[in-house]
């Protein structure tokens, strides 16, 4: 059993694995900040926002979270200093293999994700958690909520910060796109049948979610 | 004019000329450097390794040393052939390996740059010439079944379902070459292990040591330094015989089972 956790297909099982968690977790935060261009105000987001935020369940799937990113992250980090250290010596003349474009670039949109999230985390929740940057808002039913609404409006109506939020997000997007069906791969999931599907799946699903998180900062910029 | 004349004039080819740039390394502690050849009046219809030939005649002839590399049956079976051109594997074609490509496949004055395979694994022995003894050594692990062969038995006797003969058939075809090792911008070898479990694990005989196969392959696989597959398939489009990436999940289900139901 120990060989999952050190073999090159048990190390790629918990790559995939953590992959196919943070693709469920990128849908319900979709969900959630969508509702901030749905709405005309952002009530839902902030009640939405504030349960994420103090819910016990969810505050234990927050350390899960954070594990499934850094075990992602390290496992990543770990394959690919394997890689690099399988091939020595590279060739003069570059690859040009009819290979799935996106897949090739998988380190690098990688890097991008990580520089997105260090900022994201920054933007967002460490200034709601630890900065006290975020005030209370008390609505008609006379319940306080944190009013984090207030602040994304604010950080998104500056032009360089919704330029530098859509570039990085479409690395996530290009991540996406070979990371939904390669999980599956992986996972050893492959038919004649199927695996097409999954294919397009994986299409749809990444430039769903990127056209979805891209849209809120220019929304919010052009049209709040 | 003449028929014979006229066919003459008819099916006379044009001749073509390559600047080759290739990699010569003295042996496996020497560093190594490209060199450039000019090669001129190569017909169309020879092959890449009789145009190689072809240059180690001229070399020979100015008493240099000729450019090393490997082959064997000159027909796309036996695996000895391989050489990266022009960035791919085995060279500007599909499902082939370098003894079955043409240099019509090229343009008249074209440069081409031929690399040895580049693997931890798979050390440069002279010129294009790898050690691809980490394929053999993987095999050894466990890519065999355990039965006295006796006599011949009769047909029909385990019956194999034609699907199953088929696919195990398709990862047999895998002549390991190594190509998909030199393809994969990782340098993984799992498309190799993956054919070799395969075969295996779609037929009734590979069943007893299944278990222990896929685990001592894989294990082998890594011990020998070889990269992990990121699916990209760069060694599915380049493979000589076709091997598709379905074997690879097939080893992935073969491994998890084994390492599950252990």
């Amino acid at each position: 059993m120990s060989n999952i956790f050190t073999s090159s297909i048990g190390k790629k099982l918990m790559m995939s694995l953590a992959g196919l968690f943070l693709l469920a977790f990128l849908l319900l935060h979709l969900a959630i900040n969508i509702t901030l261009i749905l709405y005309k105000d952002t009530e839902t987001f902030n009640r939405a926002a504030t349960f994420m935020g103090t819910n016990p369940v969810i505050k234990v799937m927050e350390v899960i979270l954070f594990g499934g990113f850094l075990l992602h992250m390290v496992y990543g980090a770990v394959l690919q200093v394997g890689n690099l250290m399988a091939r020595p010596k590279g060739y003069k003349k570059a690859n040009y293999s009819q290979t799935s474009f996106f897949s090739k670039y998988m380190l690098h949109t990688a890097l991008i994700i990580t520089i997105f999230l260090v900022l994201h985390l920054f933007d967002f929740w460490v200034k709601n958690k630890f900065l006290g940057s975020v005030h209370e808002i008390t609505y008609a039913d006379g319940e306080t909520y944190h009013n984090l609404g207030a602040l994304v409006l604010e950080r998104f109506k500056i032009g360089w910060v919704v330029v530098v939020y859509v570039v990085l997000l479409l690395g996530l997007g290009f991540h996406l796109h070979h990371g939904f069906q390669s999980a599956f791969q992986t996972l050893g999931i492959n038919h004649k049948s199927y695996t097409p599907v999954i294919k397009t799946l994986g299409v749809l699903y990444s430039v769903v979610v990127t056209t979805g998180y891209i849209s809120i900062p220019v929304y919010i910029y052009f049209f709040k | 004019m003449s028929l014979l004349r006229y066919r003459s004039e008819i099916i006379k080819f044009k001749e073509m000329n390559f600047t080759l740039k290739i990699w010569r390394q003295e042996n496996a502690r020497a560093k190594g450097r490209f060199e450039t050849y000019q090669l001129q009046d190569i017909s169309p219809d020879c092959s890449f390794l009789e145009m190689l030939d072809i240059l180690n005649q001229q070399l020979i002839d100015k008493f240099e040393k000729p450019v090393c590399f490997d082959h064997d049956c000159r027909e796309g079976i036996c695996g000895a052939c391989g050489l990266y051109i022009n960035g791919r594997p085995h060279g500007p074609d599909k499902g082939i390996t370098t003894c079955q490509l043409h240099m019509r496949k090229f343009k008249d004055g074209d440069t081409i740059v031929v690399e040895p395979w580049r693997a931890k694994p798979f050390p440069v022995i002279k010129d294009l010439v790898v050690d691809r003894s980490a394929f053999d050594k993987i095999i050894q692990a466990g890519g065999f079944i355990s039965v006295n062969t006796g006599g011949v038995p009769d047909a029909n006797t385990i019956p194999v379902p034609r699907k199953n003969a088929d696919i195990a058939m398709d990862a047999a075809a895998c002549i390991g070459c190594g190509a998909c090792v030199a393809a994969c911008k990782n340098a993984s070898a799992m498309l190799f292990v993956a054919a070799k479990v395969s075969q295996f694990a779609m037929l009734p005989q590979g069943q007893v040591e299944a278990k222990e196969r896929v685990l001592k392959m894989v294990q082998k696989m890594d011990e020998l330094g070889f990269g992990n597959c990121t699916n990209t398939g760069a060694c599915e489009a380049e493979c000589p015989k076709e091997i598709s990436l379905s074997h690879i999940a097939r080893m992935n289900r073969e491994y998890f089972s084994a390492t599950f139901n252990a």
